[in-house]
């Protein structure tokens, strides 16, 4: 489909792109900073509910000449990009540290990343797809560094820079080798790659490749280390996202290219994988147990979850690949409110040290209480989000027959539940040290019950999820 | 009302506990009032359910069934059969008891009651499933609020007992979940239905591995040597109430779970694993006798006494006869009452006196006579004097193994002399000898003592002289597992 006819199919995306712009207006205008992010907030919701022009229960559509795809799986990550994005913007606007002459462009840093997202879930050649995870990645490196006085966030945005670089230079390299095989870009004729017996190893050598790029974005060991100081040193509103977004849309891409490009080698690269999921979670869990800040202990956990997702994405099968996406989603919604608590706690105690939340119970029972469903949930303790998409990954591995990675998993999941408890038990079981009254500013106590209630509804009424995925992946 | 009997059950507690959560923080009147009502409810639609109980149907009763996640085959599915309902009957009563108890808990009771609740409801939903799927979440959400009960009001280790707990249970449960998923995906179609899973009949390799995989998860729970080890430090740094409901409740969802899912499901795998059973079984029942004998803490030497008496409901079950099975389901019952009695007393007096070293006390059967006859009462009761219950079915579970291996059972004849001696041995010290100056002022039993203590009592006598009146409610139900096993009869 060429360019003009394509555009009306790309309405969502160009609306989120004008409110991009529109806001960086908006910044120089208004006084309140804070009206960009409601204004932003609003955008990403209009963006979530744009009626959808064409009809996608029947053939998906190659928009711009094949360069994005548009089916029911574009879709569903498009409103997951925008609802996790209002989701932070409404965590942002009250988050301390932001300050307001500044804040207007963050915002509009927050939408543009935004499209960057929705163009990796739709991406279906490789240009597309490396032009997108380095709109991306480029994003991310300035919302990292975007506290300007912070010396630690300046070096966790160029310590991301440079290993991001590295990373997409291997993956460059992985996708030149592709079109050198199969002489082009569309991953719908690297397919047939298949029939072409001599290219067998290059095709795996360069898919080896491709998965160091998206490695980095999902943090995957042994490619997670800029994971713990970005996360850290970020501010909370963009660790939170970075946590979630960029590995969500990593993994759509990751799922888009293996389906689409390399199926018919699964055989190579599900073992592969399978040992990459071990290592990531083993990884994650055994560091995150020393940790003693909440977001670096939360930043070691969230690799932990990418080695749990990647069991979906190993077996590849029935339940695997919709337990992908339900994974994402309730680990949206789960780290999202953890990361919400974070930031309402630093707020008053300006520490993330694990010790300011010592006593929390007391202090503030509303907060403890829902950072304990968070862990619990990150802990997939029923019926909560994170249970069911633990669920989903144990499922996909019996099914697939993987019993060592079933069995590494249960022993992960045990050794996790250890440090999420850690910061239970210091909520409720330790005295507090600080009698300091936690603040409930309004943008983020609705964020925190949105969260609070999407836990609940993922864990105790999945089936209506489930559905929404099926539909995403036409099952 | 009546069509959602089981449900009712269940949730009441939790209704209760979100009440509970609304209750102004201070009045503490109003929670313990409205928390002992929740459990008293539960308690009445219980008895209810009892009234409607028909003892002669064999199958489940009283079911529940509507479709819950459709994609996974998932059903919000409840039943109680002659297995299940003794346990939930324990249940419903221990949980008022110890409520009740549960009065001298004094710091932060609306958090308390809210866990305390939750928790019941978690148990009554673990012993009335009839889904895996929902079995497994019942039996995840009883974790938590144990985990806190423990931790916020237990002893000085409470923190270590807590998570120690925790990790065990979990570990344990995590690799049931990977039985259940086996399980799921073997049956064709796919199910986590007890019906169709009971009568699926797998392949006997496979019934191994997942006998196995859900062994792991219940026998850390009963606990069964070796993974015992959580229980003494739970049990001595749980606070009196929730010492109770984990010796009185929690350690029968282990040994339930055997008779429920791993037995039906897997009848080759169980005949397969006899003779380990039955080992461990005697290891935990001489094991546990030992090591309970050589304590001077008056509480662990109790929960010591726990992993011998549940061995007695394995050996029961390794026994595959209509004897050892019965047996097996009555021990535990029985020993629910029991020790929930013990640790009751265990309370009492560590209330007043603050110290549970046996040694330290004396002659206290001239200080405090009620007291005394009661712990006696309970003493025998738990070593097993015949006329009280904890002999009928020890009794029972010695008589079905006997056929089963004359060995095991001479073996496990050790654990009773062990219990004579070790519960005499605290009589003595505690009771008996000099009146040791330092309790002379110490107060007789309350009245909210006893309220909680004499429906144990009135239990333990009536099973006792009159079995028949619980065993009429199991039997055929038991029947019909035994011939699942292929056991004789």
């Amino acid at each position: 489909m060429n360019a003009t006819e394509s555009l009306r199919y790309f309405l969502p995306e160009l609306f989120l792109l004008s409110g991009a712009l529109i806001s960086l207006g908006l910044d120089l205008f208004v006084r309140n900073k804070k009206l960009v992010g409601f204004f932003a907030v609003l955008v990403l919701l209009g963006t979530a509910v744009f009626p959808q022009v064409s009809d996608l229960a029947g053939k998906p559509l190659e928009l711009f000449y094949g360069f994005f795809t548009l089916d029911a799986y574009t879709c569903f990550f498009r409103v997951l990009t925008v609802l996790i994005l209002a989701a932070t913007v409404l965590i942002s606007i009250s988050y301390r540290e932001l300050s307001p002459s500044e804040e207007g462009e963050y915002y509009t840093l927050l939408l543009l990343t935004g499209f960057g997202l929705i163009l990796m879930a739709a991406s279906t050649n490789l240009l597309m797809i490396f032009l997108s995870v380095e709109f991306v990645s480029l994003m991310s490196y300035i919302l990292t560094g975007f506290l300007r006085k912070s010396h630690k966030a300046k070096e966790a945005a160029m310590k991301y820079l440079l290993y991001g670089s590295a990373a997409s230079g291997i993956m460059l390299f992985g996708m030149s080798l592709v079109f050198g095989a199969s002489g082009s870009l569309e991953l719908s004729i690297i397919r047939n790659l298949s029939a072409t017996a001599p290219f067998y190893g290059v095709t795996l050598i360069a898919l080896i490749l491709f998965l160091v790029g998206l490695g980095f974005k999902i943090s995957m060991a042994p490619f997670h280390m800029w994971a713990p100081d970005v996360y850290e040193a970020a501010p909370t509103p963009v660790a939170a996202f970075l946590t979630v977004a960029p590995k969500a849309l990593g993994f759509a891409l990751m799922m888009r290219v293996l389906s689409t490009g390399f199926l018919w080698i699964n055989w190579k690269w599900s073992p592969l994988l399978m040992g990459l999921s071990i290592l990531t979670m083993t990884v994650g869990n055994v560091t995150a147990i020393a940790q003693t800040n909440i977001k670096r202990l939360l930043a070691y956990s969230s690799i932990a979850q990418a080695g749990y997702i990647l069991m979906g994405v190993c077996t590849f099968n029935e339940t695997g690949v919709p337990g992908v996406l339900i994974y994402l989603v309730a680990y949206a919604f789960t780290n999202l409110g953890a990361f919400t608590v974070v930031i309402m706690v630093s707020n008053s105690t300006k520490s993330d040290e694990l010790l300011s939340y010592a006593g929390l119970a007391k202090r503030a029972p509303f907060l403890a209480a829902s950072l304990t469903v968070f862990m619990l949930s990150l802990a997939g303790i029923p019926p909560l989000a994170g249970f069911i998409g633990k669920f989903y990954v144990f499922s996909s591995a019996i099914q697939a027959g993987y019993l060592t990675l079933a069995v590494a998993a249960a022993v992960n999941s045990a050794i996790a539940a250890f440090y999420y408890f850690k910061v239970v038990r210091l909520m409720y079981l330790v005295p507090e040290e600080t009698p300091e009254k936690i603040p409930y500013p309004l943008p983020l106590t609705l964020a925190l019950g949105l969260l609070l209630i999407g836990t609940f509804a993922v864990g105790l009424a999945p089936s209506v999820f489930i559905k929404a995925v099926q539909t995403a992946l036409f099952v | 009302m009546q069509t959602h009997l089981l449900s009712w059950i269940t949730f009441t507690p939790l209704a209760g506990a979100l009440l509970v959560l609304l209750l102004p923080k201070n009045n503490s009147r109003l929670i313990k009032s409205v928390a002992t009502a929740a459990t008293l409810l539960t308690g009445a639609l219980t008895v209810k359910a009892l009234t409607l109980f028909n003892a002669a149907e064999p199958g489940f009763q009283m079911i529940e069934k509507a479709v819950w996640i459709p994609q996974f085959n998932v059903h919000y599915y409840l039943g109680t059969d002659g297995i299940s309902f003794p346990m939930v009957f324990l249940t419903a009563l221990i949980s008022i008891l110890a409520c009740i108890g549960s009065f001298g808990i004094k710091t932060r009771e609306k958090e308390y009651y809210f866990l305390y609740l939750l928790l019941e409801t978690g148990m009554m939903g673990t012993f009335l499933a009839l889904d895996l799927f929902l079995f497994y979440i019942f039996w995840e959400v009883v974790l938590v609020p144990m985990y806190f009960l423990i931790g916020i009001w237990g002893g000085p280790r409470r923190e270590y007992a807590a998570i120690k707990f925790f990790l065990y249970t979990l570990t344990g449960s995590m690799f049931m979940l990977l039985g259940i998923l086996a399980l799921y995906f073997k049956s064709e179609p796919h199910t986590f239905d007890w019906v169709r899973l009971a009568n699926a009949g797998f392949d006997p390799g496979f019934q191994k591995i997942v006998f196995l995989a859900l062994f792991l998860g219940f026998a850390v729970k009963v606990p069964c040597f070796p993974f015992h080890t959580w229980l003494p430090d739970a049990h001595v740094e749980a606070p009196t109430p929730i010492s109770v409901i984990l010796a009185g409740v929690l350690l029968k969802m282990g040994t339930y779970g055997f008779m429920r899912f791993s037995y039906p499901f897997l009848p080759d795998a169980a005949e397969w694993f006899r003779p380990a059973l039955a080992i461990l079984a005697v290891i935990g029942i001489v094991y546990g006798g030992f090591v309970a004998f050589a304590q001077s803490d008056f509480k662990k030497m109790v929960a010591y006494s726990s992993v011998s008496h549940m061995g007695f409901v394995l050996l029961g079950l390794a026994a595959f006869t209509s004897d050892g099975f019965n047996g097996a389901l009555l021990q535990m019952f029985n020993h629910g009452t029991i020790t929930a009695g013990l640790f009751l007393l265990v309370g009492v007096l560590y209330d007043r006196a603050h110290t549970r070293d046996m040694g330290a006390f004396g002659g206290l059967s001239a200080v405090t006579p009620v007291y005394a006859g009661i712990l006696i009462f309970f003493s025998l009761a738990s070593l097993g004097l015949p006329g009280m219950s904890g002999f009928i079915s020890e009794f029972m579970t010695l008589l079905g193994s006997y056929t089963y291996s004359k060995l095991f059972t001479g073996l496990a004849c050790i654990g009773i002399i062990l219990a004579a001696a070790y519960l005499l041995t605290m009589i003595r010290k505690v009771l008996l000898g000099p009146v040791n100056d330092k309790w002379k002022g110490l107060t007789d039993i309350n009245l909210r003592e006893l309220i909680t203590l004499v429906p144990l009592m009135a239990f333990i006598l009536w099973i006792g002289v009159y079995p028949k009146v619980i065993l009429s409610y199991m039997a055929s139900s038991v029947q019909v597992l035994l011939a699942s096993v292929g056991g004789v009869s």
